[in-house]
């Protein structure tokens, strides 16, 4: 239970048309994630799937029914926010409980709950203290706990994890992973480091300028990018894009290789460059590369590659590999 | 070498920042130790400092002649009924205001606060006639309500300040918990801004305590807080040192006291967020 | 920022402090309008009558008024320059290491916390009487005239009294600002060769910018309408050397029962108020933005 319809959904604030019109269809149980640049108007789809913000027009239909209107209670949706927003002045207890008091429910039930929901998320050992006695990743979780306990139809995260170190947002992706994988409750998870994107979600959103630009799996968006833009947002490093006489030759506009879609060889290939600058990794070797006409490409290589600066290098992009984009951008 | 330098130079600031805070405050010294005086060391000259035969009996004269206690109450209650009154109205408008701006908030606030611009004299006569057809001329209601009033924009301003220190999220976040706006307001939002709305009750009661336009104009004994209890004592008849440094003392030792203890929080209030 | 239904609650929220401030603003204003058209004397009730702009008439044309008008700018000026200047120097000297800084701060507060007609009492009888006053006897003991403060300089008496209230504020207000002045950048002064001089021009000043903004508009909101020290002290004399337009208008209205010249006064006062503060909502608003 926690399908969302979004149809025609609009938004402005003012003059500034923020959203211009989005139609999306998550299903029950779904992972869903909203990527794109930052401005894209990620947060505020969220706002307005939480009726947190109104929209300008359109409809939100959460299993099947039209909430458009309906206050953010009434959704039965549950919120992560980026910060927290956990209430300073409540025990980790009161915080996980607040929701459940604010719906009246019976202390027994309230206290089942917390329990509950601290047991998934470790928090036992914090239910007396203060949120500003915790770390960042304790907070986080209370602020997950807060959500669980009221048995939403779906929860809503926008950038959960941007405030942890590196080490943290790790462990903290894989529990969330976990916890939906637990629970089973249709989750959106607004990010825009696609790392987050590509491994949590079931179905990624790309958007730009508010609008959906690709939906799919992974995958999906991996291989078959629709466009330019969706080419170069999904996958890391980003995808080179070739104009001109290689691109005419496959008869497109522009044409796309990954990184890792290049086979290296420092005799012959394709692509004549020069070695800028070039990273050994160990596990990987990237190389920063000045193609002769004057295009600058990267090229992975996985393992150890011994070239650097200034040598000469032949890339060759592998078979059926190659992206072709016409003028507008759109994959041909 | 260094080090004596600074030395040097921290005991000649100590000095002097000593000696001045020492004159300022020496009007209110000389009174607290004159009230202790018999009334001819009062007016001895030259003056005696410490050395004279401390009474405690000019209290008991003052309490006498004009019950203080009474006129104490009066001032506990004006000021802070005022102030409370002035929260409750102020609370909701200044949540409105912080969390729901609009393109006319800052105006709007700058209207309010410019209503306190507004010269009493200007209003002196109308409320004066309105009191008294309403025969609300001493009596502590109608005094409280005006004292409300002129501190209302003040009130109003401090709450706005620190309301907005606090970040919207969390109101958002209790909105999506199911709070409704009174338990947003009741279970979030107060409590947060618990240390806030201290300083501003406590800036304001202050204010009220020492309002000394209104209570001398609207108030003549029954409602009298002490603002009006000490004027009385400039008529010549009540020309006794030492009885009126008693009457002052007691007039102003208790927001004294509740002013040292808190000027942290009023200075920050007064600031308007201007200065952190 | 939030849903309609938000706005329509927040509309609500603050329509009771705006109806209230209405209120008090206009309802009055607007009584003291009407009478001041009308020749309205306490003493004889019953006798009002239109007489259009005579009180105004009378009032402006009245010498009292414009002195009144002159001790009101005075009282405002001399106060905000004395308290301003003041609070900066001692600010600054609070902000040096010194010894028991916390009973500093507790002693230089106080006045703050004074009801105005104690200070005036006090000021009043205990330090500018020329008899009994402590003043007088510091006079006489190096051997000169005992001067009569509040019958000699009646308005700088009065400036004193209230600047001394004031002072407090301003220097409490002012040292917070200062405290918060980045210590990095004073030190990257330094390092830039910067004098004392150059620092407090340059860093000091600018910063305690929002500072002084602040201190003259809360300042000026009180020095508008001084009362209490008058009438307790000088009761606007002698004559009206020490009358500020408040004074004017209840001595007007409640000494000589005056309602209809009172009232012209009253919004005479307001006119120049709005003046001034037009003027430095101005100021506030940039500087607050
Ligand atoms: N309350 C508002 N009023 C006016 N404009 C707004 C408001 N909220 C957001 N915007 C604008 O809408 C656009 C989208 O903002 P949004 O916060 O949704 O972006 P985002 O995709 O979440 O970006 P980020 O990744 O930086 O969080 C931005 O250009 C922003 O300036
Ligand atoms: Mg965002």
């Amino acid at each position: 239970m926690g399908s969302i319809t979004l149809k025609q959904v609009r938004k402005a604030f003012g003059e500034v048309e923020v959203i211009p019109g989005v139609d999306l269809d998550i299903n029950d149980g779904e992972f869903v994630v909203f990527v794109g640049p930052s401005g894209c108007g990620k947060s505020t789809l969220l706002r307005l799937i939480a009726g947190l913000e109104d929209v300008s027009s359109g409809t939100i239909l959460i299993d099947g029914q039209d909430m458009t209107e309906a206050a953010p209670v009434k959704r039965k949706l549950a919120m992560v926010f980026q910060s927290y927003a956990l209430y300073p002045h409540m025990s980790v207890r009161k915080n996980i409980a607040f929701p459940l008091k604010m719906a009246g429910m019976p202390a027994d039930e309230q206290a089942r709950r917390v329990g509950h929901a601290a047991g998934i998320l470790n928090l036992t050992d914090y239910l007396d203290r203060k949120p500003g006695q915790l770390s960042g990743g304790q907070r986080q979780r209370v602020a997950i706990g807060r959500a669980i306990v009221r048995e939403p139809v779906a929860f809503l995260f926008d950038e959960p994890l941007s405030n942890l170190d590196a080490a943290l947002r790790v462990n903290m992706r894989v529990e969330i992973s976990e916890l939906h994988k637990k629970l089973a409750t249709t989750m959106i998870y607004v990010t825009h480091d696609q790392v987050e994107a590509m491994t949590m979600a079931d179905k990624i959103v790309v958007l730009r300028a508010g609008r959906v630009e690709q939906v799919g799996s992974p995958l999906d968006l991996y291989r078959r990018p629709a466009n330019r833009f969706v080419a170069g947002f999904i996958g890391s490093p980003n995808m080179n894009f070739l104009e001109g006489e290689a691109a005419a030759k496959l008869n497109a506009h522009a044409i796309g290789v990954r990184p890792e879609h290049f086979q290296l060889s420092t005799t012959d290939g394709m692509l004549a460059g020069t070695v800028g600058v070039a990273e050994h990794l160990g596990s990987d070797t990237f190389l920063h590369v000045t193609l002769d006409g004057g295009t600058h490409v990267v090229a992975r290589a996985s393992g150890e590659f011994p070239v650097d600066h200034g040598d000469r290098i032949w890339l060759t992009p592998a078979e059926g590999r190659i992206y072709r984009f016409d003028q507008q951008g759109l994959a041909l | 070498m260094a080090r004596r330098v600074s030395n040097r130079r921290r005991w000649f600031f100590t000095i002097l920042a000593w000696g001045v805070a020492l004159a300022i405050f020496f009007p209110i010294l000389w009174t607290i130790l004159t009230s202790f005086k018999s009334e001819a060391d009062a007016i001895a000259s030259p003056p005696k400092f410490l050395f004279f035969d401390w009474t405690t009996e000019n209290y008991a004269e003052v309490q006498e002649r004009s019950p203080y206690l009474r006129h104490f109450l009066n001032s506990v209650i004006i000021s802070v009924g005022s102030t409370l009154l002035g929260l409750l109205i102020a609370i909701p408008s200044a949540w409105s205001m912080a969390f729901q701006p609009g393109k006319r908030t800052k105006d709007l606030l700058m209207w309010m606060l410019s209503t306190k611009m507004m010269p009493a004299a200007g209003v002196l006569i109308p409320m004066y006639l309105l009191f008294r057809s309403w025969g609300l001329l001493d009596t502590r209601l109608g005094i409280t309500v005006v004292l409300m009033l002129i501190n209302l924009p003040i009130i109003i301003w401090m709450l706005y300040t620190y309301f907005r220190e606090i970040p919207s999220e969390i109101l958002e976040a209790a909105r999506m918990d199911g709070a409704s706006l009174k338990n947003e307001i009741v279970h979030v939002l107060t409590p947060m801004a618990v240390p806030g709305i201290a300083s501003t009750l406590l800036l304001n009661v202050i204010l009220a305590w020492n309002e000394a336009f209104w209570t001398l104009n609207l108030t003549t004994s029954k409602a009298a807080p002490l603002t009006t209890f000490i004027a009385s004592y400039s008529s010549p008849e009540g020309l006794f040192y030492a009885k009126l440094s008693a009457a002052s003392t007691m007039a102003i030792a208790p927001i004294l006291i509740l002013g040292w203890f808190s000027q942290k929080q009023l200075v920050r209030g007064l600031t308007f967020g201007a200065v952190k | 920022m939030a849903t309609k239904h938000q706005k329509t609650l927040a509309r609500f929220m603050v329509a009771p402090s705006v109806l209230l401030l209405l209120g008090w603003m206009i309802v009055p204003l607007a009584i003291t309008l009407w009478f001041s058209f009308q020749s309205y004397n306490l003493l004889s009730p019953g006798m009002e009558r239109f007489i259009g702009l005579t009180n105004y008439k009378y009032f402006l044309s009245d010498p009292a008024f414009w002195q009144a008008m002159a001790n009101t700018l005075m009282i405002v000026g001399g106060v905000l320059a004395i308290t301003v200047i003041g609070g900066v120097v001692l600010a600054l000297l609070l902000d040096q290491p010194i010894r028991g800084q916390g009973i500093v701060r507790i002693l230089m507060i106080a006045p703050f916390f004074i009801m105005p007609t104690v200070s005036a009492l006090v000021w009043k009888n205990m330090f500018m009487n020329p008899v009994n006053g402590l003043f007088a006897w510091l006079a006489k003991a190096v051997g000169a005239q005992p001067i009569d403060f509040l019958a000699q300089y009646p308005l700088m008496s009065i400036i004193l009294i209230v600047a001394w209230q004031w002072l407090p504020f301003a220097t409490l207000i002012l040292l917070t600002a200062l405290q918060s002045l980045d210590s990095e950048q004073m030190e990257a002064a330094e390092m830039d060769g910067a004098g004392a001089w150059a620092k407090f021009t340059h860093l000091v000043l600018p910063h305690l910018s929002r500072a002084i903004t602040v201190v003259i508009l809360i300042e000026t909101i009180f020095l508008l309408s001084v009362f209490a020290e008058i009438l307790v002290t000088t009761n606007g004399g002698p004559g009206y050397a020490s009358t500020n337009l408040t004074y004017l208008v209840y001595s007007q209205a409640l000494l000589q029962y005056d309602v209809g010249g009172a009232s012209a006064g009253g919004i005479v006062a307001v006119i120049l108020a709005n003046i001034v503060a037009i003027f430095l909502m101005r100021m506030i608003g940039k500087t607050l933005e």
